[in-house]
C-alpha cells in the first residue's frame, strides 16, 4: 500500500507532536494547522489524501473546514479525532462530509489502520459512533417513541445486514473480525458501513438533528 | 469527590480578586448637531449589550455602524432576534453551529416565545444581575419565566394609568430580599434601632414648625412640613438599610448633578446651546400650554410635549450617562460572577487533581486513574452540563447504570471501558439484575483478560435488552473453567437464569472473550417507559 498524505488540524499542539509521533513511517505528514483558516489554507495548497481532524477548533467546528475544503478539493478525505462524546458534535462533522469517527484514545496502530482504510476510500466508524447510528436509526417506530417518519424511507432505514455490521462494531468488533463473525469478506464489511456512511450523510436532516438534540438532554 | 480532602491547598484562584471592569467611556457618543440620534443609537447600544450579557452571549462583538436601521437589526422582534441569540450561545458553548434551525435551538431551550424569558427556581427575591433600578422586575420575571423587559413595560404602564404600579414596585423594593440574602431592606430597618432614632428625632423639628406655622396663620406649611417630615424619616431609614451596592448606584446617579447636571464630556459652548435651545423649547411649550389657543386638545397636549421635548434637550445627556454607567456596572456585575463561578469548579476540580497528581508522580497508574477519573468529569460538565460531585440522575435508565458501570470500573481498575447505548428505558428489578452481570463480567475482564480496553455495548430492544461485554485479551477455553473462575458462573449464569435471562460466554485461548447477556423485557415495564 502507498503511503498516504495525512494533514493534522488540532488546536493543541502537544497532541499534534504526539498523533506525529504514533503515525511513525506508514504515514507521511504533509502538514498541520491550529485553526480553521490556517487548516483550509494550506489543505488546499499541498492536497493531502487524508486530513486527521479535530472536531473541536477555536474558530468554529471541525465541519467548518470539511464543508471549505470539500468545495474547492473533494478528493481530500477528513477522518474526524475527538475527545468529545456530544453526539452532536459527532453527527455534525460526519454530515459535513468527514470519513469517520474515531476517538482520541485510539491507540497507534489502529489510528494508523483507520487512515489507511479513510485513504482507500472507505468509512471508518468507532464502537461509539456505531451506536449512535443504530440509535438515530431505530428500526421501529414504536423504540423511536413514535418518530415522524421523513421524506425517503429507503434513505432513512437501515438494511438488516448493516445493522448486524454496525451492532457487531460496537461491540468492538474489528472489520476483520466482523467479516469473520457474519462469514462475508472484509471488502463487503466496508460497503456495508461505507452505505452506512452515506445514508447517514444524505437522510433528512429532521430525524438526526431531533435524535441528537435529545440525546443530549438526558 | 472522594479525594477532595485530601489536603489540598485551598484559596488557588482568589475569584474576588482579578475582575476586570472596563474602564467608563466618557464623551463616546456626544454629537452635538443630532443629539437625538445619538441619543436613540446610545440607547440601543447599551440595551443590545445588556441582552447579550444578561441573556449570556458573547460581548466582544461591536455594534454596526450603518445608522439607525443598523441598530435594530436582530434586536427585538419574534422570534428570529431571540433564536440568533440563543444561536450563538450555542456556538460558544459547543464550539459549532447547531444542526438544527435556529428557532429550535432557541426552543430546546424552553424559549417558545420572545416574551419568555429564563425561569429561576426558588422563593421570589430580587434580582442581583438583572436590575434597572432595585431588581424587582428582573426577580419577578425569573420566577414566572417571562422576559424582564415584559415585566419592566407592565410596571411602567400600571405605573402611568394610576400610579398603582409605583406603590406596587416601591413595596417589593422594601420587603423582597435581593437574591443570596437572607433580609429585606424593611426588615433590617425595623431593627436599626439607632435609624428609628433618627427618625424618631424628626418629630419634635415637625411639631416645632407646626406650632409656628399656626401661629402665624400659615396653615400650608403645616401640611407641607407633616409630609416632608415623613419622608424624611423613612428616607433616613431607607438610606441606612439599603445594601451596598444600591447605595454605590444612588451615590453614582447623584454625582453628575453636582457637575450642573451635564457629562463631563462635553464642551462648555456645547452645554451652553444645548441648555438655550432646551428652554426655548420648553419656554415655547410653557407659553403654548398657559396662553395658547383655548381649544381643548391642542393646548395641554402640544404645551406638554415642547417642555417634555426641551427637557430631554437639556437631561438627555445626563440620562444618558446614568442609563450607561447602570449598564456598564451590571456587565462588569455579571463577568464576575462568571469568573466566579469558572474559578471554584476548576478549583475543585482540576486544581485539585493537579495538585494530587503532582504528589503522586511517583507512582503512574495512580496518575492515570486520577486522570481519567478527571477527565470524565470535565467532560461530563463540558458536554452534559452535568454538575461535578452532584447525584448521578440518570442511574435508574439503563444508559445512566451503563455510564455508572464504566465509571466505576475504570475508577477501579487500571483499564479504558468503552461502552456504548443503543436506546434507553426505566430499570426494573430484571433489568437491574443485568447491569449488575455486566458489570460482573467486566470486572472479570478487567482482572484476568490483560486486555487495556474493554467494550460495553448495551441495546434496548422491544422485546429484549442485550448486553455484550467484549475483551481483546488472553482467552480461555470455556469447557475448562478453572475452578478459580467460578465467580463468573455464579454471579453471571446464575443472575441471568433467575430472573430469565441468558447468558453466554464466547471465548477462545488467545482470541480474546466476549460475554453475551440478553433478558426479555417485562409487558407493564414496557408499556409505561418505551425506549426511544
Amino acid at each position: 500500500m502507498s503511503r498516504p498524505r495525512v494533514f493534522l488540524v488540532d488546536d493543541h499542539a502537544l497532541f499534534r507532536a504526539g498523533v506525529r509521533a504514533e503515525l511513525g513511517d506508514d504515514l507521511e505528514v504533509v502538514g498541520e494547522a491550529d485553526d480553521v483558516e490556517p487548516a483550509v489554507e494550506l489543505i488546499g495548497e499541498r492536497e493531502p489524501d487524508v486530513v486527521l481532524l479535530d472536531v473541536h477548533l477555536p474558530g468554529g467546528g471541525g465541519g467548518r473546514v470539511v464543508e471549505a475544503v470539500k468545495a474547492d478539493h473533494p478528493s481530500v478525505r477528513f477522518l474526524a479525532l475527538s475527545v468529545s462524546d456530544a453526539p452532536e458534535d459527532v453527527i455534525a462533522v460526519i454530515r459535513a462530509g468527514a470519513r469517520g469517527y474515531v476517538t482520541k484514545t485510539i491507540s497507534g496502530p489502529e489510528l494508523v489502520d483507520a487512515v489507511h482504510r479513510v485513504a482507500a476510500g472507505d468509512a471508518v466508524f468507532s464502537p461509539r459512533l456505531a451506536g449512535f447510528v443504530l440509535d438515530a436509526f431505530a428500526a421501529d417506530p414504536t423504540v423511536t417513541g413514535g418518530a415522524t417518519p421523513s421524506f425517503d424511507p429507503e434513505l432513512d432505514q437501515l438494511t438488516q445486514r448493516e445493522r448486524e455490521v454496525l451492532r457487531l462494531i460496537a461491540r468492538g468488533y474489528a472489520y476483520k473480525e466482523v467479516a469473520a463473525e457474519l462469514s462475508i469478506s472484509v471488502k463487503t464489511v466496508e460497503t456495508h458501513v461505507s452505505a452506512v456512511l452515506r445514508k447517514l450523510q444524505l437522510s433528512s436532516r429532521h430525524q438526526l438533528t431531533r435524535w441528537a438534540s435529545e440525546r443530549r438532554l438526558l | 469527590m472522594a479525594w477532595s480532602g485530601e489536603g489540598c491547598e485551598h484559596g488557588l484562584i482568589d475569584p474576588t480578586t482579578e475582575t476586570p471592569i472596563p474602564p467608563p467611556d466618557p464623551g463616546a457618543r456626544e454629537d452635538e448637531l443630532a443629539p437625538i440620534e445619538a441619543a436613540v443609537r446610545a440607547f440601543i447600544g447599551q440595551w443590545r449589550r445588556h441582552r447579550r450579557r444578561v441573556w449570556g452571549q458573547d460581548t466582544g462583538d461591536e455594534l454596526p455602524q450603518t445608522g439607525l436601521a443598523g441598530e435594530f437589526a436582530g434586536w427585538g422582534g419574534p422570534p428570529g432576534g431571540r433564536a440568533r441569540h440563543w444561536q450563538r450561545r450555542y456556538e460558544a458553548i459547543h464550539g459549532s453551529s447547531p444542526d438544527m434551525p435556529a428557532w429550535l435551538v432557541a426552543r430546546r431551550h424552553g424559549h417558545r416565545h420572545w416574551w419568555h424569558g429564563p425561569r429561576r427556581v426558588g422563593p421570589l427575591r430580587r434580582s442581583h444581575e438583572d436590575r434597572l433600578l432595585g431588581g424587582v422586575a428582573g426577580g419577578v420575571a425569573g420566577r414566572v419565566g417571562l422576559d424582564p423587559t415584559v415585566v419592566r413595560i407592565a410596571f411602567v404602564l400600571a405605573a402611568l394609568a394610576s400610579g398603582f404600579g409605583v406603590t406596587c414596585y416601591v413595596l417589593a423594593w422594601l420587603l423582597l430580599p435581593t437574591e443570596g440574602e437572607h433580609s429585606s431592606i424593611a426588615s433590617r430597618a425595623l431593627h436599626d434601632w439607632r435609624g428609628i432614632a433618627l427618625a424618631l428625632a424628626v418629630i419634635p423639628v415637625v411639631v416645632v414648625v407646626l406650632v409656628l406655622a399656626s401661629a402665624l396663620g400659615a396653615g400650608w406649611v403645616g401640611s407641607f412640613m407633616t409630609a416632608f417630615g415623613i419622608g424624611a424619616a423613612g428616607l433616613v431609614l431607607i438610606w441606612r438599610n439599603v445594601g451596598e451596592q444600591e447605595r454605590d448606584m444612588v451615590a453614582r446617579l447623584t454625582r453628575p448633578l453636582s457637575r450642573l447636571g451635564f457629562t463631563g464630556g462635553g464642551s462648555w459652548r456645547g452645554v451652553v446651546v444645548r441648555a438655550m435651545l432646551g428652554l426655548c423649547v420648553a419656554a415655547g411649550g410653557a407659553v403654548v400650554l398657559l396662553l395658547g389657543s383655548n381649544r381643548a386638545v391642542v393646548r395641554p397636549l402640544g404645551g406638554v410635549l415642547l417642555v417634555v421635548a426641551g427637557a430631554v434637550v437639556i437631561f438627555g445627556p445626563w440620562w444618558l450617562h446614568i442609563v450607561r454607567d447602570l449598564f456598564e456596572e451590571r456587565q462588569a456585575r455579571a463577568l464576575a460572577e462568571e469568573r466566579a463561578e469558572v474559578a471554584s469548579r476548576v478549583h475543585d476540580s482540576v486544581l485539585q487533581t493537579l495538585a494530587l497528581i503532582q504528589r503522586r508522580s511517583d507512582d503512574p497508574q495512580q496518575v492515570v486513574k486520577l486522570a481519567r477519573s478527571q477527565e470524565r468529569e470535565l467532560r461530563s460538565w463540558l458536554f452534559e452540563g452535568q454538575v461535578p460531585g452532584a447525584g448521578d440522575l440518570a442511574d435508574t435508565t439503563m444508559a445512566g447504570a451503563v455510564s455508572r458501570l464504566e465509571r466505576d470500573v475504570e475508577d477501579r481498575y487500571d483499564l479504558a471501558v468503552e461502552a456504548v447505548v443503543v436506546g434507553d428505558c426505566e430499570l426494573d428489578d430484571h433489568l437491574c439484575a443485568l447491569v449488575d452481570a455486566g458489570r460482573e463480567a467486566t470486572v472479570n475482564a478487567a482482572k484476568w483478560s490483560g486486555s487495556p480496553t474493554v467494550s460495553v455495548f448495551a441495546e434496548v430492544e422491544l422485546d429484549e435488552v442485550s448486553m455484550f461485554v467484549r475483551d481483546r485479551g488472553v482467552g480461555f477455553d470455556p469447557g475448562q473453567v478453572a475452578s478459580d473462575r467460578r465467580g463468573l458462573a455464579e454471579s453471571v449464569y446464575g443472575r441471568m437464569t433467575r430472573h430469565g435471562g441468558t447468558a453466554e460466554v464466547r471465548s477462545s485461548p488467545g482470541g480474546g472473550t466476549e460475554v453475551v447477556l440478553r433478558m426479555p423485557r417485562h409487558r407493564a415495564e414496557r408499556d409505561q417507559a418505551p425506549a426511544r
